[in-house]
């Protein structure tokens, strides 16, 4: 029997009820999406966002550009939020800005763009031309990519918050780069966000940066959650575990999305990709119930032992 | 960036081989037929390469400087760095070596090149394959034949052939000439490497081939075009 996002409801109101969720905040966007509370202010914010590393950079190719409507299409239909880009990636910022155009500027988006150039005077105007390509008057959150020239930056970004012409500052690292420069900077400088590398093998941030995040208020968007599926290939092949429907996945990818966002400290995931299927599958990882700390053990040790 | 030691190969792909083989694709659909006027340039060159005929040594580097400024412009310029920021640097190196040829061209004795040995023989089988045969790795592989990479048109096999030019040239002026070349035929490797495309080597093992030409006549008597 194909399991339905009612089925995916109750088994989460089930499992509330049994006390089976944790107990961070939650709630849930009108389309049924799971959403977490941005520390800084309690906004919810949609667990499951939208990356667009290396699927949005498409250059002109009318039908690959097409095909990313579609995705963005989807995404807001399902109750999305979080669409991330920076300058770093090619076209995709061309590419979001060309689909939210077409789709009239959904009201949900929640806009996280990055800023990236060694030259602090040239970030201006790079978040300049960042805010042409995305057509919109401002960014909701614009962080600092791979902490380059990070304290000019955040000088910049703090500034632009404090005028009003942003709604949140942030950093980013990946692949577990400068995770000490990270610490230092979320326990020194009033950021709302971090961006980390988190994925059911890659789990080094639960150590020190999740925690601290919890304790200084900040919110955490999770990057390469499929390690560019990388993840997904080397599980695929092998059977979901029989207590998956503990989980609320019913598929690989909701296995491993839902690992992410059940952590108390995540507030979203941002997995890429090009293909519809692919984001209704990904979307459905923040309808199930979450699971608890002793179930996501279980989820770690489970694919580490494949 | 200031923290490029901390990039991976991986991080620097900023495209799907989707998007690249696509990329091809409308670039041959934008241009043709120019292609056949390409192939005729190629053929151009072919025919001039092993022949000690003075023409030739103008209208080599002629043809080839148009061809660098022309992939530069129309593939790397317009349609490569919309999806690889790095293109926009990339670009005005293929422009440098293209006026350098079109210098030699123009200016001094244009490219001497070596005859009445094997070297120009083999130069000459090395670009014929290059030219002929580069198109024939797409649907060798299983792309369309419409994402075909032609001399003068995509800047692999331009290079290549360049190389394979080059490999047959005498003079200083042919080291100034080379480093371009050789950096791009890295960098494609590279590129293809990490799209996971198995015709990576092609362009790097036409490199190694064009550098090695020059022992092909080390031990027989040589000559250089009138």
């Amino acid at each position: 029997m194909p399991i339905t996002r009612r089925m995916l409801l109750q088994g989460a109101l089930a499992a509330a009820g049994a006390g089976l969720l944790p107990r961070w905040t939650h709630g849930a966007t009108g389309a049924g999406l799971l959403t977490k509370p941005i520390p800084a202010t309690g906004e919810a914010l949609p667990a499951i966002g939208l990356g667009s590393w290396i699927t949005f950079n498409v250059g002109n190719d009318p039908l690959l550009l097409r095909q990313c409507v579609a995705v963005m299409a989807a995404f807001f239909e399902l109750g999305g939020g979080m669409i991330d880009s920076s300058p770093m990636y090619g076209s995709s910022q061309a590419t979001i800005g060309h689909g939210l155009s077409q789709l009239g500027f959904p009201p949900t988006l929640f806009s996280a763009e990055k800023v990236w150039t060694g030259d602090p005077q040239d970030g201006p105007p790079q978040m300049a031309q960042t805010r042409a390509h995305w057509r919109v008057p401002r960014f909701d959150l614009l962080q600092v990519h791979n902490l380059v020239a990070w304290e000019a930056h955040l000088e910049t970004l703090f500034a632009m918050k404090a005028a009003g012409r942003l709604r949140y500052v942030g950093i980013t690292t990946s692949h577990g780069r400068r995770h000490r420069d990270v610490e230092r900077i979320m326990a020194g400088r009033p950021i709302d966000f971090v961006q980390v590398t988190y994925n059911v093998l890659d789990r080094e941030v639960e150590a020190r940066i999740l925690p601290l995040a919890r304790e200084r208020g900040i919110a955490v968007i999770a990057n390469r959650p499929f390690r560019r599926k990388q993840l997904i290939r080397a599980v695929e092949r092998h059977p979901l575990p029989p207590w998956v429907a503990e989980t609320g996945a019913a598929t690989w990818p909701q296995f491993l999305l839902t690992y992410i966002v059940s952590h108390p400290a995540v507030t979203c995931a941002i997995p890429a990709t090009s293909r519809v299927d692919h984001l209704r599958e990904n979307m459905g990882a923040a309808r199930g119930p979450m699971p608890d700390a002793a179930l996501r053990r279980r989820m770690a040790a489970y694919v580490e032992q494949l | 960036m200031g923290v490029w030691w901390t990039y991976r190969l991986e991080d620097l792909l900023l495209f799907s081989p989707r998007v690249y083989e696509r990329l091809f694709a409308l670039h041959n659909q934008a241009l043709w037929p120019f292609q056949l006027v390409a192939l005729a340039g190629g053929l151009a060159v072919l025919w001039y390469l092993p022949r000690p005929a003075p023409a030739g040594r103008r209208l080599i580097p002629l043809l080839l400087g148009l061809a660098w400024l022309w992939v530069g412009w129309s593939f790397l310029w317009q349609r490569y760095a919309t999806i690889n920021w790095a293109m926009v640097y990339v670009a005005p190196a293929f422009w440098l070596e293209g006026l350098g040829l079109l210098g030699l061209a123009a200016f001094r004795r244009g490219l001497p090149l070596r005859v009445g040995t094997r070297r120009p023989w083999f130069a000459a089988t090395l670009f014929a394959v290059v030219l002929l045969g580069y198109p024939l790795l797409a649907p060798v592989a299983g792309r369309p034949w419409s994402s075909a990479a032609l001399l003068g048109i995509m800047p692999d096999p331009t290079v290549v052939g360049t190389l394979a030019v080059l490999g047959v040239a005498v003079g200083r002026e042919r080291w100034w000439l080379l480093p371009i070349p050789l950096l791009w035929c890295l960098l494609t490797g590279i590129t293809l490497w990490g799209l996971g495309r198995w015709d990576w080597f092609v362009a790097p093992t036409g490199a190694l081939l064009a550098c090695l030409l020059p022992l092909a006549s080390r031990h027989a008597a040589t000559s250089v075009s009138p």
